[in-house]
């Protein structure tokens, strides 16, 4: 890609105390990077460790080990005056559109919340106010908007609201949690054409986490693939589809539906047998090896590595 | 094939304190024995209300019968009473909710929820219907029946729960299955492994079923017919084959289209179909899909389109199909039709 990197992620682990003293290995040994302007989709089941992931690198969690650089500094590392003006860098947008505007405020004060807290626009509210309506106008909603609450909105404009507030701040970088996953299938494919215009627009850079591999695919340049906290297999998203290498992959790739009856009634189907091992006592070794096809006595004893099998293309997988 | 249940001109309100919410309007399809239908619309659509009023699940009031009527094997369940309907309810229709976190009752056994059934409709003795509750849970696969009809829901995952829904809910042999999103809350693997067993079980059982998705994946997968409803009308319908392939409405093609497919090469931007569907308290005089369509006409505003027979199992309501209408191509799909 010959772009800056703009976020390294380096042998970043996150555990959570459970009751009984326990632990719970949220994200386990992760490590990728994301250059600028690039879109690197996360993907992978409920419980995989995919949000926690993208709230460690924006800093809502304390990372239990690793590191994060952010432009080349270590994000672990600052103090908390320098990780809060990082925000005027780094945005999220959350999964359910419900739940994730107030309620009590109007758009106008949803979206200039994070501008107000940076200190941006301060003493001029016209100004402000101003750049509130070119937001929203960028998102596709009107300037009448601006005074309404979120319950006068459908899901997929209460989204646009979450992606006016996030741009507010003119963030570089911005994680997207389960954007669409809320929104009916008509509404999603408005949603992330807004998401690669504004990309065009703003030379942004995206973490897409999403479980919905085929929209994913879609928007993605590179897609990592996670499970039960593990960061299993990196690639170029065409790649991946084409030439999966993790057996976890290929049974992911193999268990979405295709909406095309033919090509469905035809293909063969990897079904996985049983369900996703708790991540509070995962199998040792490999974790996926309880539901692999190909599990060797190796996998039992040894956890694979991440390793670069072809150019741009890692897996840890003992099969390579 | 013999029909199961007969929908016609059903047209189906709710009072709310804003006005009358025209939930259904107007919508007639039929299910045959041992078919597969799946119900594909967006959230408001009517589809929910349909199979609901099915099984007789629409609160009412507020909701109420303007007109048309249901007929399921000779009974016509828009005029039967409450007490009928739970002779019906469970035995003949039973349906698979959405949500298998929420739809198990938390505080009993596994088990007892299985055999309650039996015991009421079928009437069993506790033994027998323990003996069929085990039968049941080994069918739907999970392991070691014996013990676990002793357990909690809590104890079981997201897809062990939703085995356990479809173990209740086919116990009674029912006719006719209503699975309203019945993998939405999975995981895809797990999703793959439910669709599996469903389908498993209508080849060994020959159950009706009338599957309620958006998933045009999952419709593709194990519909045989698809019924595409929007705003409280059915706008098209037909077999799988026609639906996918020869489809002749902008809204089926609109969703057929903003779905990116996984065996794509190309990365451009999807077809959306622009602005939100209408709100159904004052819903438009013409077709509820014009202010959306790229192809609306005058015609489209003024009034709803009759519908328009392609096929003995191929229907479609739009005023393209009128001789005067321009003749208009389904765009060619973004992601390259294979």
């Amino acid at each position: 890609m010959g772009a800056k990197t703009l976020l390294d992620i380096r042998n970043l682990s996150k555990e959570f105390k459970v009751s009984g003293g326990r632990t719970l290995k949220a994200v386990n040994d992760v490590s990728f990077s994301i250059s600028e302007g690039e879109t690197f989709g996360l993907v992978g089941e409920s419980g995989c460790g995919k949000s926690t992931t993208g709230r460690t690198i924006l800093q809502l969690y304390n990372a239990t080990e690793g590191e994060i650089y952010f432009n080349g500094e270590n994000i672990i590392k600052m103090n908390k005056k320098q990780k809060y003006a990082l925000h005027s860098d780094m945005q999220m947008i959350f999964q359910d559109p419900y739940a994730s505007l107030n309620p009590r405020l109007t758009v106008t004060e949803i979206i200039s919340e994070g501008m107000d807290a940076l200190g941006m626009y301060k003493g001029d509210k016209s100004g402000k106010y101003d750049r509130v309506l070119e937001l929203l106008n960028k998102v596709g909603l009107k300037k009448n908007h601006a005074n309404r609450y979120p319950h006068e909105f459908s899901g997929g404009q209460r989204q646009r609201i979450g992606i006016a507030r996030a741009l507010a701040v003119k963030p570089k970088f911005i994680i997207a949690d389960e954007p669409i996953s809320a929104l009916d299938v008509s509404i999603q494919a408005q949603v992330v054409n807004l998401f690669q215009d504004l990309q065009e627009e703003e030379n942004l850079t995206y973490l897409f986490i999403a479980h919905d591999l085929s929209m994913v695919k879609h928007i993605s340049d590179r897609i990592g693939v996670m499970y039960l906290g593990k960061l299993v297999e990196v690639s170029e998203s065409v790649e991946l589809y084409d030439n999966p290498l993790h057996p976890y992959t290929q049974a992911l790739l193999s268990a979405i539906p295709i909406p095309d009856p033919k090509v469905e009634h035809s293909r063969e189907r990897i079904v996985l047998q049983g369900d996703v091992p708790s991540p509070m006592n995962p199998p040792s070794g490999c974790h996926f090896r309880t539901r692999c096809a190909h599990a060797k006595k190796e996998c039992e004893s040894m956890i694979p590595q991440l390793k670069e099998v072809e150019k741009g293309h890692f897996v840890a997988c003992h099969l390579y | 094939m013999s029909k199961l249940l007969e929908i016609k001109d059903l047209y189906f309100s709710f009072d709310t304190f804003q006005g009358e919410v025209e939930a259904i309007r107007g919508i007639n399809f039929e299910v045959n024995k041992g078919e597969v239908v799946a119900l594909v619309g967006e959230s408001g659509s009517g589809k929910s209300v349909t199979s609901q009023a099915i099984i007789g699940l629409n609160p009412m009031p507020p909701g109420r019968y303007k007109q048309g009527s249901i007929n399921f094997d000779n009974k016509d369940l828009t005029s039967i009473s409450e007490k009928e309907f739970q002779k019906i309810r469970g035995a003949e229709v039973s349906m698979i909710f959405q949500d298998p976190m929420t739809s198990l009752n938390p505080t009993m056994k596994i088990g007892t929820q299985i055999t309650e059934s039996l015991i009421k409709h079928q009437g069993m003795s506790k033994s027998e219907a323990k003996q069929r509750a085990i039968e049941m849970l080994g069918l739907v696969g999970i392991p070691n029946p014996d013990k676990l009809i002793y357990s909690y829901p809590h104890q079981f995952s997201g897809g062990m729960r939703q085995r356990v829904m479809i173990a209740i809910a086919l116990a009674c042999n029912p006719k006719l299955l209503i699975a309203d999103e019945p993998t939405t809350a999975l995981d895809v693997t797990i999703q793959a492994q439910i669709i599996e067993l469903m389908k498993g079980l209508q080849d060994k059982l020959h159950t009706s079923i009338i599957l309620i998705t958006h998933d045009l994946g999952v419709v593709a997968n194990i519909a045989q017919r698809v019924v595409i409803m929007y705003a409280g009308k059915i706008v098209e319908q037909g077999t799988l084959n026609e639906i996918f392939y020869e489809s002749r409405h902008p809204y089926t093609w609109g969703l057929l289209e903003s779905v990116p497919r996984l065996d794509s090469k190309e990365h451009g931007r999807l077809a959306s179909i622009p602005g939100t569907p209408p709100q159904l308290i004052d819903p438009p005089k013409g077709c509820p899909f014009a202010e959306r369509c790229e192809f609306a006409m005058k015609a489209c505003i003024e009034e709803f389109p009759e519908e328009t027979t392609l096929s003995s199992s191929h229907k479609v309501s739009c005023w393209l199909e009128d001789p005067a209408a321009p003749t208009v191509e389904r765009p060619v799909q973004s992601g390259g039709h294979v």
